[in-house]
């Protein structure tokens, strides 16, 4: 019988099994950002413990990172020490960093995939829970804690058990004006954020076959907002030609060995799956979330749901909690939220073709006066190409402020925050209490295009309506 | 490492409610900003406890009665979102030891198992009790039993969940596996050798 490829990749990567009936399983790449490493390194000095593969290990610098000054030191000074500390750990234990001088820095899970770092067939593994992202490509990527960041800085392994594999087919055409996150939204709405709890989610069907290497990205970033630790697309002749020619990618005669060996590692036709999901892609709306957790979740032209409807009593105290918190009342249309700042960005919408996107259609449009909108490309590469393609300019003539790379208002560790109980339209990936720095702060996630939408109009609206989307295809 | 089993852990709770309590819940982000997790236990729940101005919310957390727990019993998919070690680190450094939810995000339970705090499975039913007869009288002696699985709460005994593998490990004292991972050095070289994406 056939195999899938999270149990080819762990087969291959897994080295044996511990004590406890967890298998220890070597992680290939292990990436590095300052807010989860610098205790771990700190842990490996006062053990004399040394990093056991440097050159299977990269650094970042992201969550900190202010993104409208770029001077340092810094004007708060807790950011500025954390550069240094991974500066001064990256140095000490010979690790490539992406530093901000480099022109590579950028967010952790936007900078792997671009330099060619991010391959199919490896493991790969972060302090950080949105390293799904990288199982685009056909990794098992997931996100681990500091402890566990220790544990592959001085072995190169970690102590895991085995997923379980959930296969999520997504089937058709996306109706115009419907994205990747709109996709990932929707499987989290159907599914719940737990419903991936134990598994690894493996994305298919001709939605994903006929998607491109960002947009798979998108949804497998999101994974865990599913509860799922790692999410994965099975890599084909999409995902080897985007990896042709990056910094890190294997080229000369390496490239036709690898590929070779990268098509091994797809999933057989004839695996068994532990669950299996099958979506229509024509019923996906562009949607947008009216609570507290990514799972509450609704089509632009539906209203936000009744408490009468909520199946048991704890959704139904889950919904009263979110209601109490968004200010939003149960049966109230989601379209017409007046919205005070727009974030276009984060690692799960800061790519290239996010802002390709919305800078096609925000073209003559212009941003609410009474809002604050802004984009913040994922990495400084994204950053350069987007400028040599005059994108910058499209969005400051609308009205939308452009910044430099980094994780910016998704979670509020740099200056971009919340202030207050503003509502915010954001391209980021969670919507819990607080989640953009503001205790009251209020966020609705929804994607690159809806949020300037929002931005243009002030409140939450169909993208599709006001850029004329339909018409615009044609 | 090998560290002390943890056979039982007992103590007074506290209830926290809610289902998806999350990471940012936990420890917010701004507090992040740290090189060492020593100071987090201080900003533990800090959102939940505190209004904007830095004043004290009405909640559990904040009521006297409550001032000694060291278990912590809430709803389900407890410590979902971010993987941030900050978390359960915060929680122990508050002086918690253990939680006890209807189900918890997976990165936070292994993350919390490393460091030796037990997060234990219960009903809805039984947390409910549990919720009620804390609040009546919140000086009830909470004991949750590792290696039977049942949690005893004064005159009451219910049955929970904790994970084979995470169980396994705090009855041996080897939750923190980095020992047990240094001893593999010699298989991991053989694996990683197999591999070409590996190689210098």
């Amino acid at each position: 019988m056939g195999k899938s490829l999270f149990e080819k990749v762990w087969d291959a990567h897994v080295v044996r099994k511990l004590v406890n009936g967890q298998s220890q399983l070597l992680i290939g790449t292990h990436l590095i950002h300052e807010v989860t490493s610098p205790q771990a390194f700190g842990m490996l000095r006062d053990k004399n413990l040394q990093v056991k593969y440097p050159h299977r290990t990269f650094a970042t610098v992201d969550h900190i990172v202010p993104t409208n000054e770029s001077l340092e030191p810094y004007s708060d000074p807790l950011a500025q020490g954390m550069i240094e500390e991974l500066r001064k750990n990256c140095a000490e234990n010979q690790v490539t960093f992406f530093d901000t001088n480099t022109g590579n820095q950028g967010i952790v899970h936007v900078v792997g995939p671009e330099q060619g770092i991010t391959q199919p067939g490896t493991t790969i593994a972060c302090g950080d829970s949105h390293t799904a992202t990288h199982g685009a490509f056909g990794a098992i990527a997931f996100g681990i804690g500091t402890s566990q960041v220790r544990d592959v800085l001085a072995t190169q392994t970690i102590a895991l058990n085995k997923l379980k594999v959930r296969r999520i087919n997504v089937d058709g055409d996306l109706l115009p004006g419907v994205y990747a996150k709109d996709v990932v939204l929707h499987i989290i709405r159907i599914l719940g954020t737990q419903g991936g709890t134990g598994f690894a989610y493996e994305y298919g069907g001709t939605t994903f076959d006929n998607f491109t290497m960002e947009e798979r990205m998108t949804v497998c970033n999101m994974s865990i907002e599913g509860g799922a630790r790692a999410g994965y697309v099975n890599p084909d002749e999409t995902t080897f030609e985007y990896l042709e020619g990056r910094p890190y990618s294997p080229s000369g005669e390496d490239w036709n060995a690898a590929v070779e060996q990268w098509k091994y590692f797809a999933s057989d036709e004839d695996c068994t799956y532990d669950d299996i999901v099958n979506i229509d892609a024509s019923e996906i709306q562009p949607t947008v979330t009216w609570g507290i957790t990514p799972g509450q979740g609704i089509g632009i032209e539906e209203t936000i749901p009744k408490l009468a409807e909520a199946p048991t009593q704890s959704e139904r105290d889950s919904m009263s909690e979110a209601f109490e918190y968004m200010k939003f009342e149960g049966g109230s249309p989601i379209m017409g939220k007046k919205i005070d700042i727009a974030f276009i960005g984060s690692c799960t919408n800061g790519r290239l073709s996010d802002f390709e996107e919305v800078a096609k259609y925000v073209k003559g449009h212009k941003v609410a006066d009474s809002l604050t909108a802004i984009i913040v490309p994922g990495s400084q590469v994204v950053a350069k190409i987007a400028e040599a393609k005059g994108l910058d300019k499209i969005f400051i003539e609308a009205g939308f402020e452009w910044r430099a790379a980094g994780c910016s208002m998704c979670l509020a560790m740099n200056p971009d925050k919340l202030i207050g109980d503003q509502l915010c339209a954001s391209s980021s990936n969670r919507n819990f209490k607080g989640r953009q720095g503001s205790p009251t702060g209020r966020t609705m996630l929804m994607s690159p295009l809806m949020v300037a939408a929002a931005a243009v109009t002030g409140e939450v609206s169909d993208a599709r309506k006001v850029f004329g989307l339909a018409t615009a295809e044609i | 490492m090998s560290s002390t089993p943890i056979n039982q852990v007992t103590g007074k709770g506290v209830f926290v409610p809610g289902d998806d309590v999350d990471t940012d819940r936990i420890i917010p982000a701004r507090f992040m900003k740290c090189i060492t997790f020593d100071g987090l236990g201080e900003y533990l729940f800090y959102d939940v406890r505190k209004t904007e101005s830095g004043e004290d919310k009405k909640h559990n957390l904040n009521d006297p009665r409550f001032a000694e727990a060291s278990i912590i019993i809430s709803g389900n998919n407890f410590g979902c979102g971010s993987s941030r070690e900050h978390a359960p680190q915060s929680i122990l450094r508050a002086g918690y030891v253990a939680v006890i939810a209807g189900s918890f995000a997976e990165i936070f339970f292994g993350n919390s198992t490393n460091l030796g705090v037990v997060c234990a499975i219960a009903s809805d039913v039984d947390r409910k009790a549990i919720a009620q007869a804390i609040d009546i009288n919140p000086e009830i002696e909470i004991s949750i039993d590792v290696e039977n699985l049942r949690i005893c709460y004064g005159e009451n005994s219910v049955s929970c969940e904790i994970k084979p593998g995470a169980r396994d490990s705090f009855l041996s004292g080897r939750y923190d596996p980095l020992d047990e991972l240094l001893q593999g050095a010699g298989e991991v070289s053989k694996t990683a050798s197999s591999l070409t994406y590996m190689k210098e």
